[in-house]
């Protein structure tokens, strides 16, 4: 990810316009657009889904509601660790309420917000990620933990938050 | 032959309806719809419309195409209970508080819920109240009351080719709503109303503005002026009992006076003034081959979409105000000296079947300081309300005559509230002024009529004059890109935005459909034959009025007060966010990247001023970003360098890097 010369924001712009051009501006190609620029950005910023509906010629509204209708999209910044508890029947019972609730205890977020302010942490619930042999599973970005305890969750919490620090100097 | 249905054991005759519907229609029996109607596409959401039909079993008539020989029954007990689940369904989901409801009385799911005898709901109601949108001039959203049937989706996106609204979240919560659930104010809303006017609940209605007007009028200090605009005389009745086309200029005179009007006067007046300056603009266009097409500015929904859609047509935006606009300053600025009154204690009302006139009524463009020339704008339906409220017997009240001397109008200006009505009033002139002979056939019969799309060559004096009508502003969107290609070229332009003109506004009663308006758009042509004079530059108040204040069309005086400027606007108001890290001493060059510029190539100047910066190694100096709208679209691309907005159409990249670097040195 190393990009020494250009800085971190402006080169996603440009990538912006890489991926409208990849899908040749295709209306059809809407989703796969969004996915590709929330992939960039960690959530779908207003102005760029004006940008893109100028650039496929729709409504920006149509933009919208094609980007709330996902749940895989995100119109608020998303923090650049997204926790995903899952509370499918398996792991409700396997108890995810309390693992739930140490990891927003842990990451530090108030009542009715999913990410902290420094945008570090996204904690939210899914629904079923087909892992019930692993419950109560939780995926933070790409890597999913299984038979999670809140001593563990809080451990790997730890060691993310020691990683970011050694990142920053 | 062959192409019988039958609908309920009788045989009907079909030739090329689109769907069952149409057919059972047809048979005389009334199908109920929310989201069907036929100048839009078919939705087939509301499941009002279904019927059995032998084979298929249950469908949406809507949605089915008619085939020889199909048994269809419109009444069973299985379509009729569907019909009422759904209806139940939907009350549950909805703010039932009909009775202060503005809707009331006309609503649709109020009607089909009596017709189906729903006196009770089993479910429970919405557990959230949702916050209504009352951003906009013209038009209030209701979220609560939406049933979800799409027919404001549609006629945005089809009819007026914007599509300020669409669906939004999903399930329970889903919605319709402006773009990232902004204010209608807020984003590239253009007020034409007509989401407000195929609404069949009240989730969009029209502003209801009534107690402002109520307050003036029980002003003693206030006189209160109206001016009607030419389509309300043939919709008012409507609201009365009587038939679509009708006209009741008459008795609307007398209702505003005994509601305290103090003077009433005829928009149609200022629609003459307008074919004298804007003709006259048009001719001395014409002459010298410039700024053409000219478009019309009459029509304020049209006027704030080019300034949001088409930055750079706005100087073939005619520069003359829309009637209601000049009469604003004709009363404001004329008349009240007359009068020997301030103009502060004038109230002027405009009586308009217009929703937009309430945004363009609000424009600073047509205010003198902070005090708008025309004070309120009320529509067909709201005055017809107030005539109503105080119990006056509008159908049988004798007519009166409107006051002198604004009241005193040609055919021409009546016209003007039909779709091809300018182009026709403007022809009637510009054929005279043009041959510089008298003319007597005054008819245009070419740019008569509801279609989309109207085109009519008229030759004068050796001249030939091509001229497009359009109403729709979808219809307006593809001539301009026909235009824009090369493929077309047209000298005059009358663009309406609402279907069939303003007959068809979304202040005009409901219902509102295709057959009401051409009835209301032949009263209107009625009326003009009635007119002893049919054409503007005959009426001898207006050229009283030039001869008495104004000069002659076109003169300093007329520009002042009858002309106006336009600007660009952005589509979606928002916070500007920085697509690139600042540096801390460096220049900031802004590459805007919004609408305009964007499709005039901005995104490919910022990419070469990269390079060029680049290669000129003044990359650690400059900050080059990606910004939204300056608003600055007409010079569309801009580039803004320190806080200097510079129309980048004129300069080359090279050039635009030594106004870069010229800027430096000064920094």
């Amino acid at each position: 990810m190393a990009n020494t010369t250009v800085p971190k924001a402006q080169r996603s712009f440009e990538k912006v316009n890489e991926i409208v051009r990849k899908y040749e501006a295709k209306e059809s190609m809407l989703i796969p657009i969004l996915q590709e620029v929330q992939e960039e950005y960690r959530y779908l910023p207003e102005e760029i889904l004006t940008y893109i509906a100028t650039a496929l010629d729709i409504s920006p509204a149509t933009v919208y509601g094609v980007a709330t209708f996902y749940a895989q999209f995100s119109l608020n910044p998303k923090g650049k660790y997204v926790i995903n508890v899952c509370d499918g029947t398996a792991c409700h019972v396997r108890g995810s309420s309390p693992i739930l609730e140490a990891i927003r205890r842990k990451v530090g977020l108030a009542a009715g917000k999913i990410t902290t302010d420094d945008l570090g942490f996204t904690v939210q619930t899914v629904s079923c990620l087909g892992a019930c042999g692993l419950a109560p599973a939780v995926v933070i970005n790409d890597k999913v933990y299984g038979q999670v305890t809140e001593e563990a969750i809080e451990l790997i919490i730890d060691q993310l938050k020691q990683k970011e620090a050694e990142g920053d100097n | 032959m062959g192409n019988t249905l039958y609908i309920d054991g009788r045989p009907v005759e079909f030739t090329d309806e689109k769907n069952v519907l149409e057919v059972v229609r047809l048979a005389g029996i009334e199908l109920p719809t929310f989201c069907y109607h036929s100048e839009l596409s078919v939705y087939g959401a509301c499941r009002m419309c279904v019927v059995e039909v032998d084979g298929m079993g249950i469908v949406g008539a809507c949605s089915t195409p008619p085939r020889d020989g199909m048994v269809v029954r419109t009444n069973t007990p299985r379509v009729r209970n569907i019909r009422r689940m759904a209806l139940e369904l939907l009350l549950a989901n909805h703010d039932r508080e009909c009775t202060t409801c503005t809707k009331s009385g006309q609503c649709k799911l109020q009607d089909l819920s009596n017709r189906f005898g729903i006196k009770h709901v089993r479910f429970g109601g919405r557990d959230e109240t949702l916050a209504l949108d009352l951003s906009s001039p013209s038009i209030v959203r209701d979220p609560n009351k939406c049933i979800l049937c799409g027919d404001c989706v549609r006629v945005c996106r089809e009819i007026q080719g914007i599509g300020v609204l669409d669906f939004a979240h999903r399930g329970s919560k889903a919605q319709v709503t402006p773009a990232f659930g902004k204010g209608l104010e807020e984003v590239d809303c253009v007020s034409c109303g007509q989401c407000a006017a195929v609404c069949p609940t009240a989730a969009l209605t029209i502003k209801n503005e009534t107690d402002i007007a109520w307050a003036a009028l029980n002003d003693p200090g206030k006189v209160v002026i109206a001016q009607i605009a030419p389509a309300v005389r043939v919709a008012i009745g409507e609201m009365f009992g009587a038939k679509p086309g009708e006209i009741n200029l008459g008795k609307l005179v007398s209702a505003l006076r005994l509601l305290g009007f103090d003077k009433v006067f005829d928009t149609s007046f200022t629609a003459d003034l307008t074919i004298m300056e804007e003709t006259n603009e048009f001719v001395e266009r014409f002459k010298k081959s410039e700024k053409l097409p000219q478009f019309t500015s009459c029509c304020p929904a049209w006027v704030k979409y080019v300034e949001q859609f088409h930055p750079e047509l706005l100087d073939n935006l005619s520069s003359c105000r829309s009637p209601q606009g000049m009469f604003g300053a004709l009363v404001k600025n004329h008349l009240a000296k007359e009068m020997n009154i301030d103009p502060k204690d004038i109230f002027f009302i405009s009586i308009m079947p217009c929703t937009a006139k309430k945004f363009e009524a609000k424009r600073p463009e047509f205010s003198s300081g902070d005090t708008p020339e025309v004070d309120l704008v009320l529509t067909t339906q709201e005055i017809g309300n107030m005539i109503k409220e105080a119990g006056i017997d509008f159908a049988n009240l004798d007519v009166e005559a409107l006051d002198m001397p604004f009241g005193f109008t040609s055919g021409a200006g009546v016209i003007f509230g039909s779709s091809g009505g300018v182009a026709e009033a403007s022809l009637r002139a510009a054929a005279e002024i043009i041959s510089g002979e008298e003319i007597d056939a005054v008819d245009f019969k070419q740019t008569r009529g509801l279609t989309g799309l109207k085109e009519a060559e008229v030759e004068i004096s050796g001249a030939k004059l091509k001229i497009a009508v359009v109403n729709g502003l979808k219809n307006a969107k593809d001539l301009i890109a026909k235009i824009q290609s090369g493929e077309v070229h047209y000298d005059l332009i009358e663009v309406m935005a609402c279907p069939g003109g303003c007959i068809g506004g979304a202040g005009q009663p409901t219902p509102n459909d295709t057959t009401t308006r051409e009835q209301r758009m032949k009263g209107l042509y009625e009326a003009d034959k009635l007119q002893q004079l049919r054409k503007s530059q005959q009426n001898p108040i207006v050229q009283k009025l030039y001869s008495q204040w104004l000069g002659e069309p076109g003169s300093d005086i007329a520009h002042e007060n009858l002309h106006t400027t336009y600007q660009s606007r952005r589509r979606i108001k928002g916070q500007n966010i920085t697509l690139s890290e600042t540096g801390e001493e460096k220049l900031y060059v802004g590459v805007c990247v919004g609408t305009s510029c964007y499709l005039k190539g901005s995104y490919d100047t910022m990419q070469q001023l990269r390079e060029l910066i680049a290669a000129e190694d003044l990359a650690d100096k400059v900050s080059i970003e990606a910004t939204f709208c300056f608003e600055n679209c007409a010079g569309a691309p801009s580039v803004k360098i320190g806080d200097e907005i510079i129309n980048a159409s004129s300069f080359k990249p090279q050039e635009l890097v030594a106004l870069i670097k010229n800027k430096l040195a000064l920094v």
